[in-house]
């Protein structure tokens, strides 16, 4: 029987109610008494040195207050990078300055050098039209290899050269990897592209700058997933503004992915241009802004090596990977290859030998930096092809190959040999009703029915591991985050027993203020209305680090049940004074104090209100009121795992791919509210599908940016995606959060790209080809079956 | 500068605006009716879909001066009279049809153009007429079943689980 409210319970959104009726607050909707507008000019070529720029006559146009370049940031601080990776001879890696506007070159398109800022929007676009910029084209690198060879043109003239970083892990495992791989049975290989790709939430990126300068106070709203990060990295370093004068709002934020956790220039922008101009300063992106100034996502080049011994043992795992950055590091982008990647390596096998070698380059693009999974949909992909592709070389099944490798439910927590310890899993549970949600047993038939139709039918699984709920901050600090991964809650109960909730994590989609409400309605006995759930202002809520990494309710709902925990202690004080009992006999069930053994009560409310009216209260034992914060830091990370499942139909003459079925079993541990974690793992999917066959940010050979546009860039639509068969009863609960929960917030774009893949080379199964890099277009995959069939 | 009067949810509405200015503009910035967003710059995204005399537009597409005297209807004009949800709405939120609510105002008045012309349209017909709309969150899934919910289907045929 499903709940009705509570934990477990699919209750409906509360935010639905604004969001459908028009009157959700997204960051555009903020309009400032006097503001003005900036509009950033932006750098068309890849490379260039900025020999001059003649800002006269736009400074004279109607309307312009200010045109800004680089030299009216002298003095302010670069945009920071949040993660510095150390290579493996232990060195930190090369960390380019990144300025707020182009400094003495611009290094992608879309680099912005200069802005202008003018009473309307249209007065400032057309005097970004009057700019005069002299910039002398440079050859731009645009391939990783190609920018890592001897005398390559640097991106960074201040660098050694466009390497990053030369990252190896373990170490001191290599030596055993490579010797193992020397000596096995069987050695799979697979080189592939984990293709760029652009994270395109609906709503852009829009920021809008105040300054009060008789309290000196700035504010900023800006579309993002951690306000408190924002405030941090720019107030520390960018602008030099301490914390309790800066005033970060996030409200409504229409889609993350990821993109929007990092600070960028424009927010820095409209802060500084705000005090500098004694006006609010609006900037809102526009779509093709979006494209060329957004932090893209994915971008590797791997080899894979998987060594096994006669019966598909797995001995040994070996992976060689390039990493694109970008031009600049954007604010975690070293951390993606490295450890949110070579970190899940080992995914749900036992492989007792594991090296991965990532070379993080530079490069005339965008900065590349987390997208939805971040590092773990690279990892799953490169190992869930190879593992197929093993499969079919060592002629056995590949879910029984899968199966033969699988860590086992009695071996956890399991150690794996890239420092990570998985606390719970059952794969051979997911793997079980993957098989039955998909019906494997009835693919035979379809296959058929489907080529009568003339199509070329292929099933494709494949099974994944994430690490949600970053993390403990100790352990990050080791690996070089710049910041603590805990999250923070305040549950400030009033005086007439309703609650205000305020969170560090911020919700973009994700419905917080519906399933955290539940995780506190559920703990106190009491009606979810009655709860709120504040978040997005560094003003109301105290320091957190946000929501990314599927962690919100992992790291954030386990803040909020020990800040609830403190409350319903502090309430048991109170009721035990009222009742004249025993604390220790104090009972809380229901919203009811009770005493156990006597028919003594007293309700939630009376003992809220004896708490802010303390009449008839311990004085001399405990303070009145009743808020309580919490600041919770994980122990672990969590390890949501499960089976995903794709159907494809191929026509053989288009080469167009169609995905008929997709199937998803998930281990999330724990639920709170199933319809919006189904949700998520819809929306993931439809991603994943999108980054397989669809999507795909192209530059040419000069870094010009192919893609800019939706007219280029192949987002997926409703007829490109089929209905989504999903469950999620396979629950091994996580063991060291107060909740049991994992987070589900990534597992469908993680998950779903090797099953798609590997269902289409299924359903090419006749044609012998064994890969063909993403997205699969109708193109790549009628230019595979004619190279197939010409036997290139 | 012209004056341009049209009827937007109902009420008679005017306020200036240059020839230039598109609809989707005249709608947030001068009524005040940022309900209806815009998420592209190529009329794509179908975050900005009105309907304009009944038909759906999208309104970065269009001049605020070609739609003066035209009924408008928003995604502010779709409640019931008493402020609930109309039917189209609360079966979005029954079935879990939008997340960060962005693209919502567009296939809110997608799906009632929708329904206007076929009133129990199949999936494939759903998923065809929302060709112009993207959603980044859903995954459509539960887009497709919301409208044909609202168009009163059975919602246990459409979806697969």
């Amino acid at each position: 029987m499903p709940k009705d409210s509570g934990i477990g319970a699919s209750s409906k959104r509360r935010e639905d109610l604004r969001f459908l009726t028009g009157n959700g607050k997204y960051t555009d909707d903020v309009n400032v008494a006097g503001q003005s507008h900036a509009v950033f000019v932006r750098s068309d070529l890849a490379h260039g040195r900025i020999e001059s720029i003649d800002v006269t006559e736009a400074e004279a146009a109607p309307g312009v207050l200010k045109v800004f370049t680089a030299k009216d940031f002298e003095g302010v601080g670069g945009v920071p990078c949040g993660w510095c990776v150390t290579d493996k001879h232990g060195e930190p890696m090369q960390e380019p300055k990144h300025p707020v506007l182009a400094e003495g070159k611009v290094r992608h398109v879309g680099d912005p050098y200069a802005v202008v800022v003018a009473e309307t929007l249209d007065q400032a676009r057309n005097a970004a039209e009057l700019i005069d910029a002299d910039i002398t084209e440079l050859p731009a690198v645009v391939n990783m290899k190609d920018a890592l060879k001897d005398g390559a043109t640097k991106v960074h003239d201040d660098l050694t050269s466009n390497l990053c970083y030369d990252w190896g892990f373990v170490e001191e495992n290599k030596g055993a990897v490579d010797e193992a791989i020397r000596n096995a049975h069987h050695v799979t290989t697979l080189e592939l592209v984990n293709n760029r790709l652009i994270a395109n939430p609906m709503e852009p990126r829009v920021a809008v700058g105040e300054y009060d300068p008789w309290k000196d106070e700035h504010t900023l709203w800006t579309t993002s997933q951690n306000p408190h990060v924002i405030r941090l990295l720019m107030g520390a370093f960018v602008l030099g503004i301490p914390e309790h004068k800066l005033r970060v709002i996030a409200p409504d934020v229409g889609g993350g992915f990821g993109t929007k956790i990092f600070h960028y220039a424009e927010e820095a922008f409209c802060t500084f241009a705000a005090k500098a101009l004694k006006r609010p300063v609006k900037w809102t992106c526009t779509r093709s802004e979006a494209f060329m100034s957004d932090a893209h996502g994915r971008d590797h080049v791997s080899k894979i090596e998987l060594a096994m011994d006669e019966s598909g043992k797995f001995l040994a795992l070996r992976t060689d990977t390039y990493a694109n950055m970008g031009a600049y590091l954007s604010t975690f982008a070293p951390s993606v290859p490295t450890w949110l990647h070579g970190t899940l390596m080992a995914g749900n096998y036992i492989t007792p030998l594991i090296y991965v070698n990532v070379k993080a380059v530079f490069t005339n693009t965008v900065p590349v930096d987390a997208y939805r999974g971040a590092g773990r949909p690279e990892a799953t992909y490169q190992l869930e092809r190879v593992v197929d592709k093993a499969a079919r070389e060592m002629g056995i099944d590949p879910v029984e190959l899968r199966r033969r490798n699988f860590i086992n439910k009695d071996q956890f927590p399991y150690d794996t040999p890239v420092a990570v310890t998985y606390d719970t899993g059952d794969y051979h549970a997911t793997m079980d009703k993957l098989l039955e949600i998909s019906d494997r047993d009835g693919f035979a038939a379809r296959k058929a029915e489907s080529a009568a139709r003339g199509k070329l039918r292929g099933y494709g699984v494949a099974h994944y591991i994430e690490a949600c709920g970053i993390a403990p901050s100790n352990l990050v600090g080791q690996l070089g985050a710049r910041a603590g991964l805990y999250e923070s809650a305040t549950v400030r109960v009033n005086a007439t027993g309703s609650i205000s909730v305020m969170t560090g994590s911020h919700s973009h989609g994700q419905g917080h203020e519906t399933s955290f409400a539940q995780v506190v309605a559920d703990m106190l006995g009491i009606p979810e209305e009655q709860i709120d759930i504040i978040h997005g202002d560094t003003a109301r809520t105290p320091m957190g680090m946000g929501t990314y990494g599927s962690r919100s309710i992992a790291v954030g709902g386990s803040a909020m049940v020990r800040a609830t925990e403190k409350i319903i202690a502090k309430a048991k004080k109170i009721a035990s004074h009222l009742m004249e009992a025993s604390e220790s006999d104090v009972e809380f069930a229901n919203g009811q104090f009770t005493v156990a053994g006597t028919d003594k009560s007293v309700a939630w409310g009376d003992v809220c209100l004896a708490a802010y009216v303390p009449h008839n209260y311990p004085l001399e034992d405990i303070e009145p009121g009743l808020e309580e914060t919490s600041f919770y830091d994980p122990a672990n990370f969590t390890y949501p795992s499960g089976g995903y499942c794709c159907e494809v139909e191929v026509d053989p003459d288009t080469g167009k791919v169609d995905v008929v079925a997709f199937s998803a079993a998930d281990d999330f541990g724990n639920v709170i509210n199933p319809m919006i974690v189904e949700g998520q793992v819809h929306g993931g999917v439809a991603q994943g599908i999108g980054q397989a066959v669809l999507e795909n940010c192209v530059y040419d050979e000069n870094g010009q940016l192919l893609t800019g546009s939706y007219m280029d860039y192949a987002m997926p639509r409703a007829y490109d995606v089929p209905m989504f068969t999903v469950d999620h009863s396979c629950q091994t609960p996580c063991t060291h959060n107060p909740l049991g929960v994992k987070g589900c917030g990534e597992a469908g774009a993680i998950g779903s790209p090797p099953a798609i893949v590997n269902a289409v080379l299924d359903a090419l199964n006749d044609f012998g080809i064994d890969h063909i890099d993403m997205p699969l277009s109708p193109q790549r995959v009628w230019a595979a079956m004619q190279d197939a069939k010409s036997g290139a | 500068m012209t004056t341009i009067t049209m009827r937007v949810n109902g009420k008679d509405v005017s306020a200036p605006a240059e020839g230039n200015t598109l609809l989707v503009n005249f709608l947030r910035e001068d009524l005040k009716l940022t309900g209806t967003h815009v998420g592209c710059d190529t009329s794509q995204c179908g975050a900005c879909v009105v309907h304009v005399n009944g038909v759906a537009v999208k309104s970065c597409t269009m001049f605020a001066e070609d739609a003066a005297g035209a009924e408008v209807s928003t995604i502010e004009g779709m409640a019931n009279a008493d402020g609930s949800l109309g039917t189209i709405q609360q079966a979005f939120q029954d079935y879990h049809g939008l997340q960060c609510g962005f693209c919502t105002p567009g296939m809110v008045m997608i799906a009632a153009d929708l329904l206007r012309s076929n009133p129990t349209p199949s999936e494939q017909e759903i998923r065809d007429h929302l060709e112009g709309n993207i959603c980044r969150c859903t995954g459509y899934h539960n887009i497709v079943k919301a409208i044909q919910a609202a168009s009163g289907q059975d919602v246990s045929a459409v979806a697969a689980e």
